[in-house]
């Protein structure tokens, strides 16, 4: 198994995190190990304890996403880790890959099941579904219950037949 | 609407009732949402323009929610510094809310159980404190009000990520469920500190209400959720009971156990504190704070009669900083404040 940060190193370090009952578990090659522990005891403030969570998921290219703005508000990804604040709703899409993984760490996952806001409220339901689908098939095949797997990836490839037609 | 903030002082919020399930240890319970406009940037990256579009907006879409019918609409900028704080003091706004105020505001209803922050942290804080153990109840009527708003106004939201927040750890459902507990017998058997270990390991934040650790004066602790995506709103909530409920059995069990097995030690210990607050000439907050807390217990428990918790709450709010002057109706150093609330306490406890 290869590190989860430099993605180049044999994982030699295991960590497992419990953040509200659910688990995440993080690989990790002995330098990025190193580093991460480093970074732990250095960082007390919201936005550094932020902008080191954030390291984890650009270090494999992190002059990229330092300079990535957003189109809507012009805030840089730069910014965002020094103010440890976003600058609007459009930056979320613009910094989604390396919001991502952030999210995940901080809140233990990465998908909202919570209310769903008014506008639009059809469309988001049916994406939830097909999300939900899609999390089922993966833990299926996870516990190689492959009939199982078989007829959600059937009632996936439905679901987005529809979704097709309906658009057209 | 300088007098309408005044009639604040001369009436209890609802939350001060000391009623509700489970209010000998349950102060009170808050929840709140996070909410930003689609589009437009974060309080804290908008200009002034930004703020002052984004304020108006949020003004014209509350004036039209059934619960702020009679809501008061308060600029910040209007207000004094005292005032100000005297809103922080009831728990109505945070210490932040008082800082760059030009274009900040609060919205709040008379009996002080909704308040809206305007260009907080994010566009809206909407908070909904009620008295004694009733996080559920706050929930469904943060949850309509929320629901109203979304009817004039267009939130941040994604299909994937739920509701967009200008910090990425309210992302999702933006809620945060806190509780206020009063802790004293748990603090003097020094079991505290394992609570407050166990319970950070569970997801939960907790702190001293006045100051930090296990060092909280008053014994009042704050508990509220750390993570607000991956779950629904109901399920959070419902998960903070479930452990609150098991903190609340332990302090009832101890305070059983205090009042039989230690019994004198602990009359002695509520009617000295009785004695000090009813005879100091100078005394300051976090004495006072300290003192109320073992006169709380007192009134648990029975010992001390002539007293309830109510009017305990009351002095709890009644003797801070920003309150006193308001009551003085003039600024005062903290000499003339100590001295000051030791005369309101010594009156109030006759």
């Amino acid at each position: 198994m290869n590190c989860d940060v430099c993605g180049k190193k044999e994982a030699t370090v295991h960590l497992t995190e419990i953040v509200n009952e659910q688990m995440t578990k993080l690989n990790l090659c002995e330098d990025c190990a190193r580093e991460k522990g480093a970074q732990m005891e250095e960082h007390f403030g919201l936005s550094e304890l932020l902008s080191g969570l954030t390291d984890m998921g650009t270090a494999v290219e992190p002059e990229v996403a330092i300079t990535t703005t957003c189109s809507n508000c012009s805030l840089t990804y730069q910014n965002f880790r020094k103010i440890g604040r976003l600058g609007c709703s459009e930056c979320y899409e613009a910094f989604k890959k390396e919001l991502s993984p952030l999210l995940k760490r901080i809140h233990g996952a990465d998908r909202h099941i919570g209310k769903v806001s008014l506008r639009g409220g059809k469309t988001i339901k049916n994406t939830r579904t097909l999300q939900d689908l899609k999390v089922q098939l993966e833990k299926a095949i996870q516990t190689e219950e492959f009939e199982e797997a078989a007829k959600l990836r059937d009632k996936i490839r439905d679901f987005e037949k529809k979704a097709k037609a309906k658009e057209e | 609407m300088k007098t309408s903030l005044d009639d604040f002082l001369k009436k209890d919020s609802e939350w001060l009732k000391g009623t509700g399930p489970n209010s000998d240890i349950v102060m009170s319970s808050r929840v709140r949402l996070a909410r930003n406009l689609d589009r437009l940037a974060f309080s804290h990256w908008a200009d002034k323009k930004q703020q002052e579009s984004i304020m108006n907006a949020v003004f014209d879409a509350a004036r039209s929610v059934s619960y702020l019918k009679d809501a008061l609409f308060i600029r910040l900028k209007d207000l004094s510094e005292v005032d100000r704080f005297f809103l922080v003091e009831r728990h109505l706004m945070s210490p932040e809310h008082t800082k760059d105020v030009e274009f900040k505001a609060l919205i709040v209803d008379p009996k002080e159980i909704v308040s809206i922050m305007v260009n907080e942290e994010d566009h809206l804080r909407i908070q909904v404190l009620q008295s004694g153990f009733n996080l559920m109840e706050a929930w469904r009527i943060v949850d309509s009000i929320d629901t109203e708003l979304s009817n004039k106004l267009s939130f941040a939201y994604s299909a994937k990520w739920g509701y967009l927040t200008a910090c990425p750890t309210n992302t999702g459902t933006g809620l945060r469920g806190s509780v206020m507990l009063h802790l004293p017998s748990l603090v003097f058997t020094a079991q505290i500190g394992k609570i407050l270990q166990a319970t950070a390991k569970l997801g939960l934040n907790i702190r001293g209400l006045y100051g930090e650790g296990t060092e909280a004066s008053g014994n009042l602790f704050q508990v509220s959720n750390q993570v607000s995506l991956g779950r629904t709103e109901e399920d959070m909530i419902d998960n903070i009971e479930r452990i609150i409920n098991q903190i609340i059995a332990r302090e009832e069990t101890t305070r059983r156990t205090i009042s039989t097995k230690n019994r004198e030690a602990l009359v002695d210990r509520v009617w000295r504190a009785y004695g000090t607050l009813k005879s100091a000439h100078i005394i300051t907050s976090n004495e006072t704070i300290a003192l109320l807390s073992a006169i709380r217990l007192g009134v648990d428990l029975g010992i001390v009669k002539n007293l309830d918790r109510r009017m305990v709450n009351e002095l709890l709010i009644l003797t801070q900083p920003s309150h006193l002057q308001k009551l003085e109706g003039k600024i005062l150093n903290s000499n003339e404040r100590d001295m000051k609330r030791a005369e309101l306490i010594r009156e109030r406890l006759t």
